[in-house]
C-alpha cells in the first residue's frame, strides 16, 4: 500500500482495515497524531485528508490511499510555524498538550473554509475535540488570533 | 501588590561533583529541624533535591516532580533562573531520577516536612505514620498542589548559592575580588568586560566550597516571578513534537496491550487464545495477574487480538451493583462508623429541634480519564530492569518492579516521561506491574504496554463515592446551626493498600473541604463517617474536597435561602478569616454581585472552599435557553500568597473550573455486575467547547504562604453552579451529576 504523508510517498504493508492512526504512529513513527479514544469521540487523532479534517482512528488505511495525508508535523514545524501554531504559542494554550495536535488540525480545517469564524462557528467546529485539561477559552482566543494573522498576510 | 514578608527559611545549599561540573541543591536533614545548619546533616554527598546541575553543556534542572500539564517544570526552572542569572529558555529540564549517589533516606524526612502541611492526600494518619509512609514514598510523589510551595524558597536558594559559587570560581581564575564581579545571561562578567561562561567555569566548581546564606533577591527586582513567561514546553506542545510516554520508542520494542477482568481486581479463571493467536502480528499471549497480556508488532494488532480473546472471570471483592454501594453509604451514618469529628462548635444538638431543615447530598464515582491512556515500557534483563512511563510515583514503581522481578530496587531504573494529563490517575501503577509481568516472559525485549481507552476507563480507580446529610436551623434572617455528616470509603486506605502501606487512624479526606471552612456558624459540627471499602478508589483532583466542597456549600446555600439572606452577604457576615473575606469581596466585585437574580431567566451562585490551604471563591452565572441551561460566566478569586506565573495561574484555574463544572454536569461511573461504565467518552465527557463559559481569574497575594493552584479551583465550582441553577430555575440540586435532573444546552 502506498500513502502520501506530509508530501512524502510511503510504502507500507498493512491490513486494509488498519486505522490510519496506527499506520502513522506504529508503522511510520509519526507520533504527533494521538490515540485518545479509538472511537471518534475525542478528536486527538485528527489529521487532514486532502485538507479536510478526519478522525484517523476511524479511517481505514486503504481509504487514505490516493489522498494527501497531512499530520500536525506537516502543518508547520517549530522552525516554520503555521499561523495557528504561532497563535497557540502566543496564547500559551497547552497544559498537558496531548489533545492540541488534534485541536490545531481541526481548527486549520475550520479556517480553510471559514476565514473569520464567529464564536458560534468555533463552537460548531471544535466541540468534537475533547480537552480534559480545560483549555477551551485559550483555544477559542487562539483561533480568533490565527484568523487575524492569516488575513493580514 | 503590597510589600510583605514571604516566610523566609534558611537552607544549607550543598553541591556534589558531577562529570564536568557540579550540582547544587538543598541538603536534606534526617529529622525535622529548627536550624538546618546544625541538624544532623550527612556527608557532602548527602541528598540534594530538586537540584540544578551546571556542567559544560549548560544548566539543567533535575527534578523529581512530575509534570502532567500543570506547568511544574516550567515554574521550577523560573525559580532557578531568577537567582542564577540564566535565561529561562536556556534551562534544560531532566525529569529522570537522580543518580543513586544523590539519594539517601534523608529525602523522606525532607519530603515529610513539606508534604505534611500542604498535601491533604497524606494527612490521613498520625504524624509518625505519615513519616513512615513518606519514607517509602520518598519525595518523589507529585500531588496535593505541593510543587510550588516546596520549590519556591529552595530553588531560589539553590540558584543563588550556585551563582555566588560561580563568581568565586571566576574570581579565583581571574585573580580578582569576588565583589567586583557581576552575572548576566549565563556568564560571570569582570570589571574589564571579560565574560566567563558558566559552562566554562563548571569544571572548576567541583573544588569550590559552596557559598552559603546568599540573600535572596527582593521581589521588586524579579525578572521572571510574577511576570508573563513563555512556558518551556509550549512550542513542542503546539507543534506535535512533544513526546509523551505513549510516544516513546525503544530499539527492538514490541507492542502490548492487556485484557483485564472487567470487574476490577477479579481473577482470571480460564481463557482461550486460539483465535487471537491466528491474527497477523501476534507474538505471544500470556496470563498475568487478573488478565491476559497480548504482545504484537503493532498496537492495533494487539488491540484486535484482545477483542478476539475468550476468557472467564472471577467476581470482584466489592458489591456488583450500584444500589449496594449507595446502601453501604446509607448504612455508614452510625456512631460506630465515626471516623472523625474535627469540628464541633456551640451546641448543635440543643440548637436543632424537630423543625430542623434537613437534606441529603450525593456525589458519584468519577473517572480521571486523562486523554493519554496509561502506558509503560518495561525491559527486564538478567540483572536489571528499566521502566519508561509517565507517573507521579516513580519510587513506588521502582519498589514494585523490584518485587515482581526479584531484583533489588537499585537494579531498577525508572525514567519519568511527559504525561498527557493525570488528575491523579498516574498515582496508580498497575500498568507498570502488568508490563513487568509480560516483559519477564520476553527478557531483554522492551515491552510497550498501551491500554485501550476502554481498559483505561473501566480500570481507572475512580474518585470516591460520597453521601452527606445536613441538619440546620436559621433565625432572624441568619444561619444559626449546621450539622453536616459525610460518609465515604477511605480513599487513602484503598490507594495505599495497593502499595502495601497500612493507613491507621482517621482519614482526613473524608471531611476535607468541609470541617475547616472559614465560616463562624454559631453551632457547627462536621462528622466524617467511614463507609466500608467498596470499589477500589484513588485520589482525584482535589480528593475529598471534590465532593465535600459541594456538600458544604450546597447545605449552606439551603440554610441561607431559608433564612431569606443573600448568598454572598450571609457568607461575608459569617466569614471568620481575613484572607477568605478578601477572596469573597473580590469575587463579588469582579462579578458586580447584586443578588442571585441579575435578570429574568438568569441565575448566579457563589461558593467558597478552603482546600490545600487555599481560599478559592467562585461565582457562576447561568441562563435558561430553549436548549437548556447554559453557563455564561464564571468569576474566580483565589488567595495564592504569590502569583509565580500569571499565565499558568489563569490557565490552571480556568482548567480546574472547567474540569469541575463538566464533571458536575454529566459525569459518573456506575457499576453493574461489578463492571464500571461508561468505558469511553460517549458519556462522562465533561465540558466541550460549545459549553465552555467565559472565566475571569484573579490571584490575591495577601497571605504569606506561596501555594499551588492545581486543585483548589475544583471544589467550589459545582456548588456555585448548583446555586446558579437554583436561582434561575428554582430546582435545588443535591446530587451530581446534575444532568440527571436538569438539561444543559
Amino acid at each position: 500500500m502506498r500513502l502520501n504523508v506530509n508530501g512524502t510517498p510511503r510504502e507500507i504493508d498493512v491490513e486494509e482495515d488498519m486505522p490510519l492512526l496506527w499506520v502513522l504512529r506504529d508503522e511510520l513513527g509519526i507520533t504527533g497524531v494521538k490515540y485518545g479514544c479509538g472511537a471518534g469521540l475525542c478528536g486527538a487523532c485528527t489529521v487532514h485528508l486532502d485538507g479536510v479534517a478526519v478522525r484517523s482512528c476511524q479511517t481505514f488505511a486503504a481509504d487514505a490511499e490516493g489522498t494527501e495525508i497531512t499530520t500536525i508535523e506537516g502543518l508547520g514545524t517549530p522552525e516554520a510555524l503555521h499561523a495557528l501554531q504561532a497563535a497557540w504559542i502566543a496564547h500559551q494554550v497547552a497544559q498537558c498538550g496531548y489533545c492540541q495536535s488534534g485541536q490545531i488540525m481541526q481548527a486549520a480545517d475550520l479556517l480553510s473554509t471559514t476565514p473569520a469564524p464567529t464564536d458560534a462557528d468555533i463552537d460548531a467546529a471544535m466541540s468534537g475535540n475533547l480537552c480534559r485539561c480545560g483549555t477551551y477559552p485559550r483555544i477559542r482566543a487562539a483561533i480568533h488570533d490565527a484568523a487575524r494573522r492569516l488575513q493580514e498576510v | 501588590m503590597s510589600a510583605r514578608d514571604i516566610t523566609r527559611r534558611v537552607f544549607l545549599v550543598g553541591s556534589v561533583a558531577v562529570a564536568g561540573g557540579a550540582a547544587f541543591g538543598i541538603h536534606a536533614a534526617l529529622r525535622p529541624h529548627d536550624n538546618p545548619l546544625v541538624a544532623g546533616l550527612g556527608p557532602d554527598a548527602a541528598a540534594l533535591t530538586p537540584y540544578v546541575k551546571i556542567d559544560g553543556s549548560g544548566v539543567t534542572l533535575i527534578t523529581p516532580r512530575a509534570d502532567s500539564g500543570q506547568g511544574a517544570y516550567h515554574v521550577q526552572a523560573a525559580l532557578i533562573a531568577e537567582e542564577l542569572d540564566v535565561d529561562l529558555a536556556d534551562i534544560a529540564v531532566d525529569p529522570g531520577p537522580p543518580d543513586a549517589a544523590y539519594w539517601n533516606g534523608a529525602l523522606a524526612a525532607e519530603a515529610a516536612e513539606f508534604v505534611v502541611p500542604a498535601a491533604g492526600m497524606v494527612r490521613n494518619a498520625t504524624e509518625a505514620t505519615v513519616a513512615t509512609a513518606l519514607k517509602v514514598m520518598g519525595l518523589q510523589i507529585t500531588g496535593g498542589s505541593t510543587t510550588v510551595p516546596d520549590a519556591f524558597d529552595k530553588l531560589r536558594a539553590a540558584g543563588a548559592s550556585a551563582r555566588e559559587t560561580l563568581k568565586a570560581a571566576a574570581a579565583a581564575r581571574l585573580g580578582v575580588d569576588t565583589e567586583t564581579l557581576t552575572t548576566e545571561a549565563g556568564h560571570v562578567i569582570a570589571p574589564d568586560g571579560t565574560r566567563l561562561a558558566y559552562t566554562d567555569l563548571a569544571a572548576d566548581l567541583a573544588d569550590m566550597p559552596v557559598v552559603q546564606n546568599v540573600p535572596l533577591r527582593a521581589p521588586e527586582t524579579w525578572r521572571y516571578i510574577g511576570k508573563d513567561m513563555q512556558r518551556l514546553d509550549i512550542v513542542a506542545k503546539s507543534t506535535g513534537t512533544q513526546s509523551y510516554g505513549i510516544d516513546a520508542i525503544m530499539p527492538g520494542m514490541v507492542h502490548a496491550t492487556v485484557l483485564m477482568n472487567p470487574a476490577q481486581g477479579g481473577a482470571l479463571e480460564a481463557f482461550d487464545t486460539a483465535e487471537a493467536m491466528k491474527l497477523r502480528g501476534v507474538q505471544i499471549i500470556v496470563p498475568i495477574t487478573g488478565g491476559l497480556g497480548i504482545v504484537a508488532d503493532n498496537t492495533w494488532r494487539a488491540f484486535r487480538a484482545r477483542d478476539a480473546l475468550v476468557a472467564s472471570w472471577g467476581a470482584p471483592d466489592f458489591p456488583q451493583d450500584m444500589a449496594d454501594h449507595w446502601a453501604a453509604l446509607d448504612a455508614a451514618f452510625t456512631e460506630d462508623a465515626i471516623d472523625s469529628r474535627k469540628r464541633d462548635d456551640g451546641d448543635v444538638e440543643a440548637s436543632l429541634d424537630a423543625g430542623a431543615i434537613t437534606a441529603e447530598y450525593r456525589a458519584p464515582y468519577l473517572a480521571h480519564a486523562p486523554l493519554e491512556p496509561v502506558n509503560a515500557i518495561v525491559r527486564v534483563d538478567a540483572d536489571a530492569a528499566e521502566v519508561w512511563t509517565g507517573t507521579q510515583i516513580p519510587r513506588f514503581i521502582q519498589r514494585n518492579v523490584a518485587r515482581i522481578t526479584g531484583l533489588s530496587p537499585d537494579a531498577v531504573t525508572v525514567h519519568v516521561l511527559a504525561m498527557g494529563g493525570s488528575f491523579g490517575h498516574r498515582l496508580e501503577d498497575e500498568v507498570v506491574k502488568q508490563a513487568t509481568e509480560i516483559a519477564m516472559q520476553m527478557r531483554g525485549t522492551p515491552v510497550k504496554l498501551t491500554y485501550s481507552r476502554e481498559e483505561d476507563m473501566i480500570h481507572d480507580y475512580p474518585r470516591q463515592i460520597a453521601m452527606a446529610r445536613m441538619r440546620g436551623s436559621v433565625g432572624d434572617g441568619r444561619v444559626e446551626a449546621l450539622d453536616l455528616g459525610i460518609a465515604m470509603p477511605s480513599v487513602m486506605a484503598s490507594q495505599m493498600a495497593r502499595q502495601n502501606q497500612p493507613v491507621p487512624g482517621p482519614d482526613s479526606q473524608i471531611v476535607a473541604g468541609a470541617w475547616e471552612q472559614p465560616f463562624a456558624i454559631p453551632h457547627q459540627r462536621v462528622t466524617g463517617y467511614r463507609a466500608r471499602p467498596l470499589a477500589p478508589i484513588s485520589s482525584w483532583r482535589s480528593v475529598g474536597a471534590s465532593s465535600n466542597g459541594f456538600f458544604y456549600n450546597a447545605a449552606l446555600d439551603e440554610l441561607i435561602h431559608a433564612a431569606g439572606a443573600d448568598p454572598l452577604e450571609e457568607r461575608l457576615r459569617l466569614v471568620s478569616d481575613p484572607l477568605a473575606r478578601a477572596v469573597l469581596e473580590t469575587v463579588g466585585d469582579m462579578a458586580g454581585w447584586d443578588g442571585p437574580n441579575p435578570a429574568p431567566g438568569r441565575g448566579r451562585g457563589i461558593a467558597l472552599t478552603r482546600s490545600f490551604g487555599v481560599h478559592c471563591a467562585e461565582i457562576v452565572e447561568v441562563s435558561g435557553t430553549e436548549a437548556g441551561i447554559r453557563i455564561d460566566n464564571v468569576w474566580v478569586a483565589a488567595e495564592v500568597g504569590r502569583v509565580v506565573d500569571p499565565v499558568n495561574l489563569e490557565n490552571q484555574v480556568q482548567g480546574g473550573v472547567i474540569w469541575a463544572l463538566g464533571h458536575a454536569m454529566n459525569c459518573e461511573i456506575t457499576y453493574a455486575g461489578g463492571i464500571a461504565r461508561p468505558d469511553n467518552y460517549y458519556a462522562h465527557e465533561g465540558l466541550r467547547m460549545r459549553q465552555a463559559p467565559k472565566i475571569a481569574v484573579r490571584g490575591l497575594e495577601n497571605g504569606t504562604r506561596v501555594t499551588g493552584i492545581g486543585e483548589p479551583p475544583v471544589p467550589p465550582a459545582a456548588p456555585a453552579l448548583a446555586g446558579a441553577i437554583f436561582a434561575a430555575t428554582g430546582t435545588r440540586l443535591r446530587e451530581m451529576p446534575f444532568n440527571k435532573f436538569v438539561t444543559f444546552a
